[in-house]
């Protein structure tokens, strides 16, 4: 049927690279499977068109929303009001960036306005500030200069620790541990069936996957940004999934999975809408309980939250949560900046509601705080399950 | 079970028996109570046609298992099902020898044979333990079967590369007897339910489809179809009951496999209608959580009256 439509295959080729633009895995495997697809399919039939690409290009979830907008963009049928400057049906945006966007809207002959475009986050101006980094270790986020949180970068990537490991269920060749039945019995096949020599396996063992679940609200403004820095630093290193949140929660592990630091904090800042908003802990939470934890809490995962327990939300609310969460999870850890702060008592409600409930309670407001944090990881117990 | 294992040619799907269009799928599918959408329809049609694997995903209990049987039945095929955990590996999922059974042969053959002889003998199909990945790409069957590779988000990185290489050639290797190619390409199913993100490189290499919760009218007809013990009345009530409790915050919130048991819950009570005494009396077929219980407890007689509205 495809060789009806000689200019489909040039057409189909764009198609993947607008997908590619946008982000989506859209290489010449799949371009491949396209066209043999669309040999299949009668290609007067707009559904079976659309979602045979749509089996093809997309491979997550996730990733439906933006193959439908640029599915939309891109093969939407000519309208005789196109004329009059609205392309009615071709609303949803299309994430890409900004100069790719406008390449592409010429291309298609769209208003410019329809693609995303967002005005680079400016950045403000290093200053000369210096400090010795045993200093740096101790200062307090709230007091750094841009200049002192380009060097907590350093200190962090640098970070000597690494997560704790579990045993897995998956068992390999060791000289201590279970008896391999399978290698015994090999090799006394060989021996003419005597077992003269036992083979033994025991678990393998890999690093918990952490994560962290930050609060980015307006309390935390000032704390935000280095641990967004801390965030990427571990992300680099470890199996890390992160969220944000104030009003809403928000998955940031794929924005900051970009090795550049600051392009994963600019993709970040344009990813959530809601920095420092208001705070309801306990909702974000329960978003978490429900709709992530089945999915990145298996493999005994580490749980940590970030807050300084600033809450508008219900108290209940929030403890009924967390003792969900901490069931499912290997250990609950809560990191609050303010605890480095003197004379500090967890007396807010939400703290004073979550404080029974988590593992561990710890400071976040300077370098050494991260680190013994680090410690704390590298030395979980390996249980095989949770 | 003895089968062949001479390495063989990859034959063609046999376009007699394959269904031949969208429609035929769709049709089949329904033909065997089940209520998909043309999408899925299309997905597998391509799946066939382009001898890819079908990945296949949503939460639990949309009929992504299902999916899979019911194609099996539709083409005639066995199925053969792996489901997968942590720590599954080659002699779970391909092969095994059957060591007691060879170190039994040996012993018998007593200490004059040949050590060679007795290897080759050893090593041989007799001797083969063959799990279902070996199943699926060496067998006799006159229908190229329907591999179901079920919850493969269970199972760890180790199993997901192996899998990797059985799906781009469809050839497994042992070492005692050679590399074994498929003669026929199965049908691959692979599910999985989003406990955690499979590697994008074996997605690359499969085609895609998400299964939502179905609609109001589509819910209905699924239960119609497979609960038909279900008054019509019974059917409609429980359908919108279910889509009312996937408004509500809950920790798990119910699948179209919660609204059948449900359903048949209900039936095999005598009830033809709801009230709120029978649904606080079987919500359990629903709801599988203490917290999202209690929470629901509170609201039955509203959700009840909304569904017999619906």
């Amino acid at each position: 049927m495809l060789e009806q439509r000689p200019d489909l295959l040039p057409r189909l080729g764009a198609f993947a690279r607008l997908l590619h633009d946008a982000g989506l895995e859209a290489g010449p495997r799949r371009l491949t499977d396209a066209t043999r697809a669309l040999g299949f399919i009668d290609l007067k039939q707009r559904d079976d068109f659309h979602n045979a690409l749509r089996s093809v290009f997309v491979s997550r979830k996730e990733d439906i929303p933006t193959f439908e907008a640029a599915f939309d963009i891109f093969w939407a049928p000519p309208d005789p009001r196109v004329s009059a400057g609205t392309i009615p049906g071709r609303s949803r945006p299309l994430p890409m960036a900004p100069e790719r966007a406008k390449a592409w809207a010429n291309a298609l002959g769209l208003n410019t306005s329809q693609m995303n475009r967002e005005d680079p986050t400016e950045f403000p101006a290093s200053s000369s500030g210096y400090s010795a980094e045993e200093l740096l270790r101790h200062k307090d986020f709230e007091e750094m200069t841009w200049a002192e949180t380009e060097q907590v970068r350093k200190l962090l990537e640098q970070a000597p620790w690494r997560v704790a490991e579990r045993r897995t269920r998956r068992l390999r060749p060791s000289r201590t541990g279970r008896i391999d039945l399978r290698r015994s019995a090999r090799h006394a096949i060989r021996s003419s069936g005597e077992l003269v020599m036992l083979f033994r396996r025991k678990p393998r063992v890999r690093r918990r996957p952490l994560v962290l679940i930050c609060d980015v609200s307006g309390s935390m403004e000032r704390y935000s940004r280095l641990l967004m820095i801390f965030a990427h630093a571990v992300s680099r290193r470890e199996d890390l999934e992160a969220f944000v949140f104030s009003t809403r929660l928000t998955r940031i592990t794929r924005l900051l999975r970009q090795r550049d630091l600051d392009k994963a904090l600019d993709s970040v800042s344009k990813g959530v809408h809601d920095f420092s908003g208001g705070t309801r802990i306990g909702d974000a939470i329960g978003d978490f309980n429900r709709r992530w934890a089945r999915r990145v809490l298996g493999h005994g995962a580490v749980v940590i939250i970030i807050s300084d327990g600033w809450d508008r939300g219900d108290p209940a609310h929030l403890t009924s949560e967390l003792i969900h969460l901490r069931r499912s999870a290997h250990r609950l850890i809560w990191l609050n900046p303010l605890l480095g702060s003197e004379g500090y008592e967890p007396l807010t409600r939400g703290m004073a509601a979550a404080l029974p409930h988590c593992d561990d309670f710890l400071a976040a407001h300077n370098v050494q705080a991260l680190e013994d944090l680090g410690r704390l990881l590298s030395g979980l117990d390996n249980r095989t399950s949770r | 079970m003895t089968g062949p294992l001479k390495p063989g040619h990859l034959v063609l799907f046999d376009t007699v028996t394959a269904p031949a269009t969208i429609e035929d799928i769709e049709g089949r599918l329904r033909e065997r109570r089940y209520i998909g959408d043309r999408a899925l329809a299309t997905s597998i049609f391509l799946a066939l046609r382009l001898q890819k694997p079908l990945f296949i995903e949503g939460e639990a209990g949309v009929g992504k298992t299902e999916a899979a049987k019911v194609m099996a039945e539709v083409l005639g095929a066995r199925l053969i099902r792996l489901q997968c955990y942590e720590g599954i590996d080659l002699a779970h999922a391909v092969y095994e020898w059957n060591y007691p059974r060879q170190l039994l042969h040996i012993r018998l053959m007593g200490d004059g044979a040949d050590r060679r002889t007795a290897e080759r003998e050893i090593f041989s199909s007799d001797f083969l333990l063959r799990r279902p990945l070996l199943d699926a790409i060496d067998n006799d069957d006159p229908t190229p079967p329907v591999l179901l590779i079920d919850e493969i988000d269970r199972s760890d990185e180790e199993f997901e590369a192996f899998l990797l290489e059985l799906l781009s050639d469809f050839q497994v290797s042992i070492p005692e007897i050679g590399t074994i190619k498929a003669r026929q390409v199965p049908l691959v199913v692979i599910t999985s339910n989003r406990t955690r993100e499979v590697h994008d490189a074996l997605k690359r290499r499969c085609l895609y489809h998400w299964i939502d919760y179905p609609d109001l009218d589509k819910e209905v007809e699924i239960v119609r179809a497979r609960a038909p013990e279900a008054a019509d009345g019974l059917a409609r009530e429980v359908a919108a009951l279910v889509q009312g409790l996937r408004g509500m915050d809950l920790y798990k919130v119910p699948g179209v496999a919660e609204t059948l048991d449900w359903a048949r819950s209900l039936a095999a009570l005598g009830a033809t209608r709801i009230d709120a005494g029978l649904v606080s009396a079987t919500m359990g077929a629903a709801l599988k959580y203490q917290e999202d219980l209690d929470r629901v407890r509170e609201q039955v007689p509203a959700l009840v009256e909304k569904a017999q509205r619906a």
